[in-house]
């Protein structure tokens, strides 16, 4: 069901589980964006994206590798292709790097300045990967775009516009979002959920982009309602963001009288895992999900608020996809902000910006701290699809050892999608793994960290469950082999 | 540089601040009120038995875990726990030495053989009192005292004192009937407050309805238990005593069952138990059912007066069996 914005509100939420985790927003929640002065140098992962990584399109520019080319040149095989041929120096938004027809998002240089080279540079999530690397021009010119009509353009020609401009999802998975809004015409959808439940403590990037820029994120669901060919707009958000819904209803009842688009803000319970795609979609419709079944197959197809105003920029403003606002938050770095960072900025680009990190850090988090990950090192760059960067000091964190499970059942209680996370662990450290597919791990299990947050005795859940999955899929692999 | 201390480790970053010692120390707490109260009932030595027990528990944790080189980790509280609630369903007028028995068997033999907190299959504190009721069963089962309702604290303190032998309200009841019953504890409503309060013959900490069940709603509030066991075990007990207890079909006296013989205890601090009792509510509903049935079972048929003791170590092997038939529901309905 659908609410009516103008009702007597009760927010929305989810029906199983979920946790209650300290916000921690009142320190950057209130910070409008601030841009980042470009930085010395960005170095830019090829895969950033759900999909193959982008072919790189640049020349070799000289014979000295830059200091980040840890291992540059180990790739003798690949064959690069020459999109920006003779062309060392780049201009920021230029293309870098294209996937073709396959599945994944075109790349842009965040920074105007010469190509260094690709190099293996640390990577927040598989330790290492392609980049390329580029230096600043410090002469280069920031890029200027003029707005353009976008009622003017076909259906294609706004995918188009999105493809171009590499567009990943920026709730956290990063599915290029050209090929998510290409909706087979088999599929009939009726709502587009806008995802800006932000339920992640700490982070207030979704937060700022709707208070800052509540215009480009309705104009950015039109857009995609016109791709997708329905008309209703359900844009959920934690109510603990009063100004971020005021913002986006003033600007709906602005905007949208003589449209033909029924948006509306529903307002959630805050609770995590909120924001994510099932309880996000349950909260605002009461649908479910099946388990193994896409969104779509329940008529919904959810996006988040700043891929949703990512994508205005795209179309209106023909600007692709290379910078981004992140939360930098946490005790252990000196001056907290919402920062607008070109893609590919580096940990300790940002620290020196922002004035160092204090005595107490102990520990760096790409992303939120219940679902992002640890770095080991401040020359990690910033992807698509990091939201924010923690600084944790030794309070903030819990670094205890684990003990064996109680059987408190706590984690029964806040699991969202009603799983067994005790079990997977028990049957992980007997070295069952491979057996704990009956508890629903691989199809349903998002690994948001509830059942790990809520346990006293500390136990690494998630890392059990991950051990889990490897431990099914090897079983599966023994299977197909055996036949 | 500072980089390379950096922690990494798997999400989540954050985690809750209860710990199992938190759980733990707050049930413990929860139980202090009633040996307080127990002190001033039965007198000075009821603290001094508790004492052993706790000590003798914790020693044992110690020792066995030492000894079998596991990490000693008495600061949990759980040891603490076990050691209080086998000196509450000992009677009050035992000799102080008699508990150590019944604590090596709680904590060694049912919970460090059986590999630790977490892997018991039975309830430490609950196998503990078995165990002393068939080594000492004189001991165990005639060393009620009287209240001592204003007389001296130091009254049963001592070497000399013998064993005064007051007569527990369900055994009175169960073998006298409810005239003799009438007699002894005086009128029915009488009867009700004393109980409720605590004032009458029993085990140490069993008595006092009142305090038990103020301990067991605060930890009802903190989350750490949930209302399914409690209440299921209590109103079957009494429900099945109103139908079977009385001298013919529902005139049992379901308020009289409800208050002794350590139900309230037993189904707000031992039924309750984590690690021996299912996690799932539906489970909680019939495992508390299972215990109230066998409970009245052994009230009105076997041969011990109180019965929740073995109703409990009964039931608490099945709660595999019961978390295997009753799972969480599914969020996207897969099969479960």
């Amino acid at each position: 069901m659908v609410t009516d914005g103008s009702a007597v509100e009760k927010p929305a939420t989810f029906s199983l589980g979920g946790v209650h985790p300290d916000e921690v927003k009142d320190v950057t929640a209130g910070l409008p964006i601030e841009p980042l002065p470009p930085p010395p140098r960005v170095c830019l992962f090829l895969k950033q994206h759900v999909g193959v990584a982008c072919q790189v399109s640049v020349q070799k520019p000289s014979q000295k590798p830059p200091t980040e080319a840890l291992l540059y040149g180990r790739h003798p095989g690949r064959i690069y292709q020459q999109l920006v041929t003779r062309k060392p120096r780049v201009s920021t938004g230029d293309l870098i790097g294209s996937v073709g027809d396959n599945l994944g998002a075109a790349l842009h240089a965040s920074l105007g300045g010469t190509v260094e080279g690709v190099a293996d540079a640390l990577h927040p999530m598989t330790g290492k990967a392609t980049a390329i690397v580029i230096s600043k021009d410090p002469e280069a010119a920031s890029p200027a775009y003029e707005l353009q009509e976008w009622r003017q353009f076909t259906r294609q020609e706004l995918l188009e516009r999105i493809k171009d401009a590499g567009i990943v999802g920026l709730g956290g998975a990063g599915f290029p979002a050209h090929i998510k809004l290409d909706v087979p015409s088999g599929v009939s959808l009726d709502t587009l959920i806008l995802n800006g439940a932000e339920c992640e403590p700490y982070l207030t990037c979704d937060h700022r982009i709707m208070v800052e820029h509540p215009h480009e994120v309705i104009e950015g669901a039109k857009i995609i309602l016109t791709i997708l060919g329905i008309r209703a707009c359900v844009i959920g958000v934690e109510n603990n963001k009063p100004d971020a819904i005021a913002a986006l209803r003033r600007t709906i009842d602005h905007d949208t009288a003589k449209d033909p688009f029924r948006i509306v803000v529903s307002p959630l319970r805050v609770k995590y895992p909120q924001g994510s795609a099932d309880q996000i979609i349950q909260s605002v419709t009461g649908r479910v999900r099946p388990s193994g079944k896409r969104s779509s197959h329940i008529g919904v197809i959810v996006q988040n608020v700043y891929t949703s105003k990512t994508i205005y920029d795209a179309v209106v403003r023909r600007k692709p996809f290379y910078e981004r606002v992140i939360t930098v938050s946490g005790k252990g770095i000196a001056r907290p902000a919402n920062l607008l960072v070109p893609i590919g900025t580096h940990l300790s680009d940002i620290v020196s910006h922002l004035g160092g990190t204090t005595a107490g850090l102990v520990k760096v988090v790409a992303g939120g701290p219940m679902m992002g990950f640890a770095v080991s090192s401040l020359e990690i760059p910033i992807t698509k699809t990091t939201a924010g960067v923690l600084f944790l000091t030794r309070e903030e964190i819990d670094a205890q050892d684990y003990g064996p499970c109680i059987r408190c059942g706590f984690c029964l209680q806040a699991c969202p999608m009603g799983l067994e996370p005790n079990n997977i662990g028990i049957y992980v450290e007997a070295g069952r793994g491979a057996e704990t597919a009956q508890f629903g791990l691989v199809d349903d299990c998002f690994e948001c960290g509830s059942c790990a947050y809520v346990c006293p005795s500390k136990r690494p859940l998630v890392q059990f469950i991950r051990l889990a999955r490897i431990r099914i899929r090897e079983a599966e692999k023994k299977k197909e082999k055996q036949k | 540089m500072m980089q390379t201390d950096l922690i990494v480790s798997v999400s989540p970053h954050i985690k809750q601040k209860a710990t199992v010692a938190t759980i733990m120390w707050t049930v413990v707490a929860c139980l202090i009120p009633p040996l307080i109260l127990s002190v001033f009932i039965f007198g000075l030595q009821t603290l001094i038995i508790t004492l052993v027990s706790v000590g003798a528990c914790v020693a044992t944790e110690a020792i066995s875990n030492k000894f079998l080189r596991r990490p000693v980790k008495i600061n949990d509280g759980s040891a603490v726990i076990t050691g209080l609630l086998l000196a509450y369903i000992i009677p009050p007028g035992v000799p102080y030495w008699t508990p150590v028995t019944g604590a090596v068997m709680a904590i060694f033999v049912t919970k460090t053989l059986m590999g630790g907190l977490g892997f018991n299959i039975f309830n430490p504190a609950l196998i503990g009192r078995a165990f002393l009721v068939a080594t000492y069963p004189v001991i165990m089962t005639t060393a009620w005292l009287e209240p001592l309702r204003g007389a001296s604290l130091f009254k049963y303190l001592g070497p000399g004192v013998d064993a005064v032998s007051a007569a527990t309200p369900l055994h009175v009841l169960k073998h006298y009937g409810m005239k003799t019953f009438i007699e002894k504890f005086g009128s029915l409503s009488t009867v009700y407050t004393d109980f409720f309060v605590g004032q009458r013959p029993g085990c140490i900490g069993e008595t006092s309805a009142l305090l038990l069940l103020i301990g067991g709603a605060f930890l009802i509030y903190k989350h750490y238990i949930t209302w399914h066991i409690p209440v299921s075990v209590i109103v079957s007990i009494g429900f099945l005593t109103w139908v079977f207890g009385g001298e013919h079909l529902f005139s049992g006296n379901p308020l009289l069952a409800v208050l002794s013989g350590g139900v309230i205890l037993g189904a707000f601090f031992m039924a309750t138990d984590y690690v021996t009792s299912p996690s799932q509510k539906t489970g909680q509903l019939l495992f508390g059912a299972g215990i109230g049935a066998l409970t009245v079972l052994i009230r009105l048929k076997g041969g011990y007066p109180e019965g929740i003791c073995y109703a409990i170590l009964l039931m608490n092997p099945l709660t595999p069996a019961f978390d295997q038939w009753f799972k969480p529901k599914r969020f996207s309905g897969g099969a479960a």
